[in-house]
């Protein structure tokens, strides 16, 4: 059991220097910037829309196709990286598994293309 | 863990197949023009009977792939038997029906081919992390075709619910699978299955790990009380749709159920036979009872799934080899009057419109015979009545019960199965005795016929010749008490 945790250690190093840095970031900007507020800034960001509005208004559903779009290849590229450093280790095995990945997802992206999904208007 | 060698790949040989045959279909489905949905949907039939023959050529046999996460035997050979069926004839029998409503697209069976896909990865999970990838291929294949009707109201909001009923679930399973992994170290069933062998009486937090992915896996064959989607979504996706969800990711799901339940934890039966039990009664009792009211017959379906799906768990919570078997035949002959009654459903057409309602089976008997004559097979044996299949199905999981001591849930079982008949004889009645409605559109779409005389002679004249059957049960639930 002890082994199992021991294994985890770099796992909390990381949570330790990540959330380390994020409270790093926002004391460093209130203490070194300077502080001119004004109602647009304190505002959340929500892609553009009003934050605090009737959720039921009309918007285009092509929000949701760039959307999805974009996962697909955010997807890719969070594989490729821990692909690309371990590809020594994985071999073989590894390389074939990822050209078939990559395989799997261009055909969708093919679907998605002929169905006229890329088509602004 | 670095792995020199490829690993093994041929007993997964069939699902690669499926896999590439749906991308295939999917590419050839986008370049041609629009009207070629039954061209389409015939092509992936066949890919799924290829996919069978495939499985058949790989035998019964015990065959490890994957680095022991993958495996196949007479257990994932019946299963997948089923499923890969019930996959193949729920597109043939859609065919007219997405005609009529204008939803004959060719996604549709791309999709189920890729749902099947993660059926048959399911069936044949042997590590719990292929068990959550397998499912989650199921699920999102699920999610896209119960709101496939997307310019209606009803299937969309059966597509959103289901979608966020079940990834709930999959959050459950997958809570428990890292309890699991975070207590034992491993993730592979073989290991588990030492693991438990050697150990007296597990530690709390594996416990609550296996009773984590126990609810996830309810949820996913609708056991109460993680059942509240099934009625809502049965009753909302298009029937095609109803009727490949009653039959094919119920079995799949149940398959897995059963495998995750006895091959690493058999030794821990004492443990989760409370669970099991507990979940059986409640479905049967509710499956029994809020079946009454229902005027829907889609509805009415859902709750019949829900009660039997108690019935087949009676047979898991024996926990024997004997219990295992009840569960098999159990399904495989709810497999057919499931799929025999909704191709009776699928039939109900008036004025070129489909009707769902309980009493637009008034009359039937007089208006056209032989559907309601099939009805009435498919009615009686799902009540249980002998000498229908349906009566021998419930017959081999009290059996087992009995042998393993627990009459109190076999007399549970009956008494259920009493009321539920009720609301079974009551559509009889309506179809033989009531004042005809307006007669059904005919003729019956040729693909519906042929299934609908299958199932109905099968359900019929099992009790004939039920040896194969049972014996393939048999072998199938030995297959999983091999050590």
């Amino acid at each position: 059991m002890k082994s199992l945790l021991v294994a985890y250690y770099p796992i909390l190093i990381f949570l330790i220097i990540a959330g380390g840095l994020s409270v790093m970031m926002v004391v460093a900007s209130l203490i070194l910037a300077r502080q001119r507020p004004d109602s647009e800034k304190l505002s959340p960001y929500e892609c553009g829309f009003d934050p605090f509005e009737n959720a039921r208004i009309r918007f285009d559903v092509r929000y949701y196709l760039v959307a999805i779009l974009f996962i697909i290849f955010d997807l890719e590229v969070a594989f490729l990286f821990p692909w690309a450093v371990s590809l020594r280790d994985i071999g073989v095995f590894g390389f074939v598994s990822m050209a078939i990945f990559l395989a799997v997802l261009t055909i969708g992206f093919a679907y998605e293309w002929m169905k006229g999904a890329l088509e602004w208007d | 863990m670095a792995h020199e060698a490829l690993p093994v790949l041929a007993p997964a040989a069939p699902e690669m197949f499926l896999a590439a045959a749906a991308m295939a279909l999917l590419i050839f489905g986008v370049t041609r023009p629009n009207g070629s949905a039954r061209l389409i949907s015939w092509l992936a039939a066949f890919a799924l009977v290829l996919a069978l023959l495939g499985e058949f050529a790989l035998g019964g046999e015990r065959r490890v792939g994957y680095y022991g996460m993958f495996v196949t035997d007479s257990f994932s050979l019946f299963m997948k038997t089923l499923v890969l069926l019930g996959s193949a004839l729920t597109i043939v029998m859609g065919l007219k029906y997405n005609e009529d409503r204008g939803i004959a697209r060719f996604e549709f069976p791309v999709l189920i081919l890729l749902a099947a896909t993660g059926m048959m990865v399911m069936v044949s999970a042997n590590d719990l992390i292929i068990l959550f990838v397998g499912l989650e291929l199921q699920n999102v294949a699920l999610y896209v075709v119960a709101s496939f009707e997307r310019e209606g109201v009803r299937s969309p909001e059966a597509g959103l619910k289901y979608f966020v009923l079940s990834a709930l679930s999959s959050g459950l399973l997958l809570y428990g699978i890292s309890l699991i992994y975070g207590f034992t170290g491993t993730t592979s069933f073989a290991a588990l299955a030492t693991l438990a062998a050697g150990t007296a009486a597990p530690g709390i937090g594996l416990i609550i790990g296996i009773v984590f992915v126990v609810v996830g896996l309810a949820f996913k064959v609708s056991a109460v009380p993680f059942h509240m989607w099934t009625p809502d979504v049965y009753e909302g996706a298009p029937t095609p749709v109803t009727a490949f969800f009653s039959v094919a990711p119920k079995l799949a799901a149940f398959a897995l159920f059963v495998r995750f339940m006895i091959v690493p934890f058999a030794p821990f039966l004492s443990e989760w036979r409370q669970i099991i039990v507990f979940l059986s009664i409640a479905s049967m009792a509710l499956g029994a009872v809020a079946g009454i009211a229902q005027e829907n017959i889609k509805r009415l379906m859902a709750y019949s799934a829900i009660g039997h799906v108690g019935y087949a768990l009676i047979g898991l919570a024996a926990g024997t080899e004997e219990g295992i078997r009840g569960v098999l035949v159990y399904l495989s002959i709810y497999f057919l009057m499931t799929l025999g009654a909704f191709a009776v459903i699928l039939s109900m057409r008036r004025n070129g419109r489909m009707v769902e309602g309980i009493n637009d089976l008034a009359g039937l008997s007089r208006t056209q015979p032989a559907l309601a004559l099939a009805l009435a097979i498919f009615m009686f044996s799902l009540a249980g009545i002998p000498p229908t299949a349906g009566f021998f199905g419930k017959l081999y999981v009290f059996l087992a019960a009995i042998n393993a001591n627990l009459v109190g849930l076999a007399v549970v079982g009956v008494l259920t199965s009493v009321v539920a008949s009720f609301y079974y004889v009551r559509i009889v009645k309506i179809a033989y005795f009531d004042e005809p409605a307006a007669p059904f559109d005919r003729p019956i779409a040729a693909e519906l016929k042929g299934v609908l005389i299958v199932t109905a002679l099968l359900t019929l004249f099992f009790f004939v010749h039920p040896g194969p059957l049972i014996g393939g049960a048999k072998a199938a639930a030995a297959s999983l008490f091999l050590r």
